[in-house]
């Protein structure tokens, strides 16, 4: 991750706090937070690449619309990240391209 | 509950949507004691401008203001009406009988109901400009979003452009926030100032939403972020790291840069019209707003008998306004099933009307005001407008020229509006860029015709409903 920008946390009411996992980095969030919204704070930005030319994007209307935000989500992919909450131990990566139907992924213990 | 046992089940009314149109539609149904269930995607209510407004996990209030806080009493007001809330469900299509196939966390069902109302609200309006699919780049919308949901900020350097009320609301909440922002580029065409002026009669029947504007200008003054009017020929550009790195203006016939972590666009909100567009409602193109919406009565009825809109779905006009619209649609539904007499339905929507005007009355001067520069509803040759299949404004003319007559040839000719998001971020200017091209009225040209499965779906989910 190059020249990695974060989001940041402004002061919050008191809320529980999960552990997910984006790229495999431990990361802990507020439990309320979206998948794309851990991405933005892991600094994971691009978190795709289009099926069309492999050219970079990440996260843009946060509200379900552009579909820009397409994940990896454990193991299940083009999962709209804006659109899901996070859980504890959810595992997070960047899609590339394409989702694979041919090979599915090979679960990693964890 | 328990999987499919709902289908024997009929409620008297199904709303679409737990944002202010959706939440106060809930409670009046309550009161007036029909059998209601509300459906909404998210997995809290509020909608987007009361996002997350049950747990307001912000610390200090001041950020967002206290408009954002007056959900609650909304929020209260369903909570304590009965209604069969349904978070965290979409509806991905709506049979003739008003049977809806919904899904939830990857599980599908149906659910029917006499009357629907649909209150999916609005959605950002289509930025495109050259350099707006770089990560880095996100709309005004979606970091409000992110502040309202988790209390999260954009990385610095920070740069906001476009034109409307979101643009400089969100601007001055960051900076409340003690967020550092390095300008405010705003490109409402200096003509929209004088064009407006002839609304200014309307307006003032809105004196309080006025207030608020020349407020949130004196903030972003007082605050020192620097606003800068008549911005055109916006452009983001990249450093070597598939991240934006700079904007770059021109501003009186200068050329200007700005170095940027974060750019955060805004043009204004349309209808969200996926669902009205899937049910074949009337559409009706709005001049002013530049944009469709379903065309509706004056109780929200739409073109199909039994089916309503309220809310910026049926036409922006804001949140307050929507509010009153899903009160107003859901006395004539409850008219329709026998549950409130003729005379009561006219008297009860007397004063919801009073309040509904000022904020009818004021459209006219801000959507005038704040109609996007050219630039944005028809792009240059090499700007990007089919994000998902990467089909620019250049492309989409070829096409026109070689014959294209509309949207949906367009999907043939070149994959617009053909990926994942199924056209929500493309069709409006897909539309306006072949109408301008062909000499056609936009009208004419039209727009997608949009199919269910309106969100995607997993073969799964799809099996669901034949079991």
């Amino acid at each position: 991750m190059p020249n990695v920008s974060h989001f940041e946390r402004l002061p919050m009411r008191a809320g529980e706090q999960v552990t997910v996992f984006v790229e495999g980095q431990a990361l802990k969030v507020d439990s309320y937070d979206t998948a794309a919204a851990a991405v933005l704070i892991a600094g994971l930005v691009p978190s795709r690449t289009t099926p069309t030319s492999g050219s970079p994007r990440a996260p843009y209307c946060l509200m379900g619309v552009c579909f820009e935000c397409l994940l990896d989500i454990d193991g299940v992919a083009n999962q709209q990240g804006c659109m899901v909450k996070v859980r504890d131990g959810m595992q997070i990566r960047r899609q590339a391209g394409a989702r694979d139907i041919h090979e599915p992924r090979q679960e990693t213990a964890t | 509950m328990s999987d499919r046992d709902t289908t024997e089940y009929c409620y008297d009314l199904a709303i679409i949507g737990a944002g202010p149109a959706g939440m106060a539609a809930a409670a009046e149904a309550g009161q007036l004691g029909l059998a209601t269930v509300l459906i909404d995607e998210q997995e809290e209510a509020g909608g987007q401008i009361y996002r997350a407004i049950g747990r307001a996990p912000l610390a200090d209030e001041d950020v967002l203001g206290s408009d954002y806080y007056k959900g609650r009493l909304l929020l209260e007001a369903m909570q304590a009406s009965h209604t069969n809330y349904l978070p965290g469900t979409s509806v991905w299509d709506v049979e003739d009988d008003l049977t809806m196939s919904v899904s939830h966390h990857g599980h599908s069902r149906q659910v029917r109901a006499r009357r629907l109302l649909i209150a999916t609200g609005a959605q950002e309006r289509p930025v495109p400009f050259a350099g707006w699919t770089l990560p880095g780049v996100m709309t005004c919308g979606a970091a409000q979003v992110l502040l309202k949901n988790s209390a999260l900020v954009p990385p610095a350097p920070l740069v906001l452009a476009g034109s409307g009320p979101l643009l400089l609301l969100i601007a001055s909440q960051l900076s409340h926030a003690g967020v550092p922002i390095e300008a405010v580029l705003d490109t409402t065409p200096r003509d929209n100032y004088l064009r407006a002026a002839r609304y200014s009669p309307g307006a003032l029947r809105n004196p309080k939403l006025l207030l608020k504007g020349v407020g949130l200008l004196r903030t972003l003054k007082r605050s020192g972020v620097p606003h800068i009017t008549g911005v055109e020929s916006l452009r983001a550009e990249s450093g070597n790291d598939d991240h934006v790195d700079r904007v770059c203006y021109r501003r009186k016939g200068i050329d200007h840069k700005l170095y940027c972590r974060s750019l955060l666009v805004h043009q204004g909100v349309v209808p969200n019209v996926q669902l009205t567009r899937a049910l074949e409602l009337e559409h009706r193109w709005h001049e002013q707003q530049q944009c469709w919406h379903p065309h509706v009565d004056v109780w929200g009825e739409t073109s199909r008998a039994g089916i309503f809109v309220a809310g910026d779905s049926s036409g922006i006009a804001g949140a307050q306004a929507a509010e009153e619209a899903g009160r107003l649609s859901v006395l004539q539904i409850a008219k329709q099933l026998g549950q409130l007499e003729e005379g009561e339905c006219d008297t009860r929507a007397v004063p919801i009307r009073r309040r509904l005007g000022p904020h009818q009355a004021i459209r006219p001067f801000l959507d005038v005001l704040y109609q996007p520069a050219r630039s944005f509803l028809i792009p240059e040759d090499d700007t990007i407008v089919c994000r998902c299949e990467e089909i620019t404004a250049g492309e989409l003319r070829h096409i026109a020229d070689a014959g294209c007559q509309g949207p949906n040839q367009a999907k043939a000719f070149c994959r617009a509006g053909m990926g994942p998001c199924q056209g929500r971020l493309c069709g409006l200017t897909v539309s306006q860029v072949l109408a301008e091209r062909s000499n056609q009225s936009i009208d004419a040209v039209g727009y997608y015709h949009i199919r269910p499965p309106i969100k995607p779906l997993t073969i799964g989910e799809l099996a669901d409903i034949a079991n």
